[in-house]
């Protein structure tokens, strides 16, 4: 124990003499620890959102029945399965709005709730008060606050009816509000309907089936199998947690410099321990004892930089996530101890595979050759040998993804062998590059300034390796947001043609509303559409995704403008017939459902066969859509949704007919807008998931420059030594920094070189494999060579801040200090 | 003071019991024509509170030998004894316990650890073996000229007073046996010997046997005895 304190105190002491290098690699370990704890925190966040969505009082979290072609179905059903003996409990669902903010009412039947939910539900009066009347509509605490409303307050809908008096649940999922099943039925305007029976236990063997009770109108769809908000954002996730993987890959960069430099300087030290007594084992102890301790303390503050981070990226996450997907989450954020847990965990593992190299190399190498820098040298140079093989090996890795890999983790597992092995590659290229330009220098001067640059690599080689993977990411990455934004707007430009857009708060309303407009002169055509839901099923992959089918009337806006990727000839003249239908990419691609492919699409009115003749681009919808003949939908789906509104007029009246219709119908016209806000709002929904993107971009490329700024530093000592018969025979100290600042640019400006083809493949992964398989759609590839430009200055710039302090210190060295190294004293 | 016949055996130590005894000792490297021999079956013995030069050209395998007795390297065949224990039998850890607390070695490039200040540097082995006694460590320090430096890091003395470190580390622990590799070659000729003088003397002080290798006949006439390495066999 006597050996290992006393090792241990003495490699510590080495920090102590070195507190910039102490800096360097605790700030490596805390920003990596920092980013990736910061994007766990924000995923789980959402997680426990999504449960909180998908466990309401078990809806979602249970076995339920629901209609065979979507949508509502008759109570009856509820009576017939309870008197056969299922223990089955009604519920219905459906939105409502409160202000101009939707939100999920959820209708259910606390006596026959399955016991996970009956457990969740308040118990005596408050039951009793629950079922009213006046009843009761719980809410998260989340939700009463958004609303700005306290307990017991009656929110207005439309149709001049209101909510029971509000009640905190707080175990309820924020912007979902629970009532008793009757309340529900009538606030969203379906009596005697439900949405499912959530079974509450498993039938008995000898009870009727379910083909039996209920024929073929309703199927059973388990737990897992409901369309959950955390299926349908996975991929959004799996993209922020690709990010936080990166820059936790870059900020290891600068901790496994740190350390790969520490343990060649601490080698005497090593050697001494060893000569004057100390044991390997102890040794080895003392080492990783150090190891772990680092990696806690700079684990523990990167999560606190983590708690910021997420803490800041929140509103923008929240934001993104409701706009696309409608997923509410908490605003709070909340820390749960696995989150710690994890985010040290990541902290030691990182330090662990940081640190294992030099351990390994220092623990192995001979007591008596592991001061002799050459030893360390050769061992080096196998190492980078073994580098340039481990390059190879991510890059074939890479290909055999890109070949023969499916889904969105092959997908990510190509770009991270693409970058890996690059960022592995890199010393090479740039050696070679080195050793050109040693040969054909004139000068002693330039002669030197090469070969030097060549032995200063590998020294520098780490975080020139982080500074490639932040600039080809960059580029990448604002390839392409750069490309979507322009294809987003213009696509918006050809599908919002409409001048105004609303929705009607009842379907009474509605049909009063759209009298009221056919009388009107200013406007030109009144486009009602009607929406309904179900579920596809495709042969080809086997699967079945759910659905929504939107009927809109013939007419010229869609047919002049709807933009569609291929279509058939006559593709609207088709869907006006009501024989065709238009399909979405996303549905396209996840039922791998081909133009002229027919359809089985199963209504409430026996299936409905029609052929595929046109796919459109959908960007942003989670989900798979279908545009079809509005009548023709109305006559299958006679519970289908027909509220929503677009209507054509001169864009001067469109402001008056807005008005006109509000001042008509207050509270009965549920939201309206016209054409800019709307696009507005669709492009303030992608500008903030972007905003994500781009601030852990910018992340990733501060993070490498520390990267660089650590190297520079703890290099800078060394560097003395080297420069030192420079200045002897006459070279100033002021041509010697600007030697040094001329090396540095010239590193990064190669790097910034290399990571414009890489930066390019990684676009082209990102727009034609890893979007497609995550959401479904495929962007054009664009290049912007004003951004390779913007990246290659910045690379300049971070090199030449990263360089600054260092290169200052060397102009100042004292002469003394130079002297030293002829004296052998340093 | 015995000259000639320095390649003696352990018999050869008369009446008192050797401290040090190799035996038979060989050891090679690896070179590009096959292995390289540097010693080759030398026996040597050595008692307690005696001191030997060790002498010859370089390469001869002085160091080498050194080395494989500070358990540091790992001898080809032969047998290595300090009191009695078989060093060549000894485990990773039984040599690094020997080191610490049997051996003080001084390296030629003094060895001392840059982070730490001279006191703790003067202290680091005997607390390494549970026997730190500051009076010890303050009488050497004062002996070695290093009290008013105990404060000061190694990079900030010069080489002269890092070299003294270096001795008053490795007797700091009161060794029983004090192996120094050249331990004044670094140092002008006046500084060395004045080294040499307190080197011997606190090594007899804290009764410690002393094994020197160096290239100085003059340095090595000073000590009890003188062995001379040739092609890695003892000189007869």
């Amino acid at each position: 124990m006597r050996q290992f304190l006393y090792a241990l105190a003495t490699l510590a002491s080495h920090w102590r003499r070195r507190p910039g290098q102490f800096a360097a690699l605790f700030t490596g370990l805390a920003v990596a620890t920092a980013l990736w704890s910061g994007v766990a925190a924000l995923n789980d966040q959402a997680r426990r959102s999504y449960d909180h969505a998908a466990g309401a009082l078990g809806v979602g979290a249970a076995p339920s029945l629901v209609a065979a072609s979507g949508g509502f179905f008759a109570q009856d059903a509820f009576l017939a399965f309870r008197r056969a003996g299922w223990k089955v409990s009604p519920v219905i669902e459906g939105p409502i709005r409160l202000g101009d903010k939707a939100y999920r009412l959820l209708g259910v039947e606390p006596l026959t709730l399955p016991k996970i939910a009956r457990d969740k539900m308040p118990e005596g009066e408050t039951l009793d008060d629950f079922l009213g009347p006046p009843g009761r509509a719980l809410v998260a605490p989340q939700t009463l606050r958004a609303l700005g409303l306290a307990e017991g307050a009656t929110p207005a809908l439309g149709d001049a009816e209101h909510l029971p008096p509000l009640a905190i649940e707080k175990d309820l999922a924020p912007g979902t509000i629970v009532v008793d099943i009757g309340v529900a039925q009538r606030l969203l305007h379906r009596p005697g309907r439900l949405s499912r029976l959530l079974l509450a236990e498993q039938p008995a063997r000898d009870a009727p089936s379910l083909e039996t009770i209920g024929g073929d109108a309703l199927r059973r769809v388990e737990a897992d199998d409901a369309p959950e908000l955390a299926k349908l954002t996975e991929s959004f996730h799996l993209n922020l947690t690709a990010f936080g993987l990166l820059a936790y890959v870059v900020g290891l960069f600068i901790a496994h410099a740190s350390f790969g430099l520490a343990f060649e300087q601490r080698l005497p030290i090593i050697r001494t321990l060893r000569a004057i007594g100390v044991s390997l084992r102890a040794l080895a102890f003392a080492l990783v004892a150090e190891l772990m301790l680092l990696a806690t303390l700079a684990g523990a503050a990167g999560m606190v930089g983590g708690y910021l981070i997420a803490a800041a990226l929140l509103p923008d996450i929240a934001a993104s996530l409701e706009g696309l997907y409608g997923a509410e989450l908490d605003g709070a954020l909340g820390l749960t101890p696995g989150w710690w847990a994890s985010g040290v965990g990541m902290a030691l593992i990182g330090a662990t595979i940081a640190a294992a190299s030099g351990l390994v190399k220092t623990l192995r190498l001979p007591v008596l050759a592991i001061a002799q820098p050459f030893a360390w040298r050769e061992a080096q140079r196998l190492w980078l040998l073994r580098q340039g093989a481990l390059a190879a090996l991510a890059l074939a890795g890479a290909a055999a993804a890109l070949l023969f890999g499916e889904g969105l983790e092959a997908g990510f597992v190509s770009m991270a062998g693409l970058l890996l092995g690059a960022a592995l590659a890199l010393p090479l290229p740039l050696a070679a590059a080195l050793r050109l330009g040693e040969k054909r220098a004139r000068g002693p001067l330039a002669k030197w300034f090469f070969a030097d640059a060549l032995q200063q690599l590998p020294g520098l080689s780490l975080a020139l390796m982080a500074l490639l993977l932040a600039l080809s990411t960059n580029i990448g990455v604002g390839s392409m947001v750069e490309g979507f934004r322009r294809t987003f707007a213009q696509w918006l430009d050809q599908r919002l043609v409409a001048e105004i857009y609303f929705e009607a708060s009842s379907e009474a309303q509605a049909r009063a509303i759209e009298t009221w407009l056919a009388a009107r002169e200013d406007v030109a055509a009144v486009l009602p559409l009607c929406k309904a839901r179900t579920t596809l099923r495709s042969s080809p992959v086997a699967s079945s995704w759910p659905v929504e089918i939107v009927g809109a009337p013939p007419h010229e806006t869609f047919s002049a403008h709807f933009p569609l990727l291929e279509a058939r000839a006559d593709a609207w003249g088709r869907v006006a017939r009501g024989d065709g239908a238009l399909i979405s990419e996303q549905l396209a691609r996840r039922l791998r459902l081909a133009l002229g492919s027919t359809l089985d699409i199963p209504t409430p009115t026996g299936n409905w066969g029609v052929e595929i003749v046109g796919v459109y681009p959908d960007y942003g919808a989670a989900k798979g859509q279908m545009r079809v003949d509005h009548a023709a939908l109305a006559a299958r789906w006679p519970d289908a949704r027909r509220l929503d509104y677009m209507l054509r007029a001169r864009p001067e009246d469109a402001p008056a007919v807005m008005h006109a219709l509000q001042t008509q119908f207050g509270a009965g016209v549920a939201r309206i807008i016209d054409q800019a806000s709307l696009k507005q709002r669709s492009t303030t929904i992608f500008e903030r998931t972007f905003a994500v993107t781009a601030a852990l971009d910018a992340l990733t490329l501060v993070v490498s420059a520390i990267a660089l700024f650590a190297s520079l530093t703890t290099l800078a000592a060394a560097r003395v030594a080297q420069l030192a018969p420079l200045w002897a025979v006459g070279v100033s100290r002021r041509s010697l920094s600007w030697l040094e600042f001329a090396r540095v640019t010239l590193f990064a400006a190669a790097t910034a070189l290399v990571s414009v083809p890489l930066g390019l493949a990684l676009a082209y992964d990102l727009v034609a494999i890893v979007n497609v398989r995550a959401f479904g759609w495929r962007l054009p590839f664009h290049v912007f060579p004003s951004q390779w430009l913007e990246v290659f200055a910045l690379a300049l710039l971070t090199a030449a801040l990263a360089s600054l302090m260092p290169i200052r210190r060397l102009a100042r060295v004292a002469p003394a200090s130079l002297l030293a190294v002829f004296a052998n004293e340093r | 003071m015995s000259v000639a016949s320095a390649a003696c055996d352990a018999t050869e130590i008369g009446a008192r019991s050797p401290l040090l005894r190799v035996t038979n000792l060989s050891k090679s490297y690896p070179g590009p024509q096959g292995p390289l021999p540097v010693l080759h079956g030398v026996d040597l013995a050595l008692a307690a509170g005696e001191s030997l030069a060790l002498m010859g050209e370089s390469g001869s395998g002085k160091s080498t030998l050194l080395h494989l007795v500070a358990g540091l390297d790992h001898a080809d065949s032969g047998a290595i004894h300090i009191d009695d224990v078989e060093v060549t039998n000894l485990d990773d850890d039984g040599r690094a316990a020997l080191r610490r607390k049997t051996l003080g070695v001084v390296f030629q490039q003094f060895n001392l650890v840059p982070s730490l200040t001279v006191g703790d540097n003067l202290a680091l082995q005997a607390r390494l073996a549970g026997r730190f006694d500051e009076s010890w460590r303050d009488q050497l320090a004062a002996r070695l000229g290093l009290s008013a430096l105990l404060d000061r890091y190694p990079e900030q003395v010069s080489g002269g007073q890092q070299q003294r470190v270096a001795v008053g580390r490795a007797l700091a622990p009161r060794p029983r046996l004090l192996l120094a590799d050249e331990p004044t070659g670094n140092l002008d000729e006046a500084t060395g010997d004045a080294v040499l003088d307190l080197l011997l003397e606190l090594a007899a002080t804290a009764g410690a046997a002393v094994l020197m290798v160096t290239h100085s006949a003059r340095l090595a006439g000073r000590l009890d005895r003188r062995a001379t390495l040739a092609a890695g066999r003892l000189a007869p």
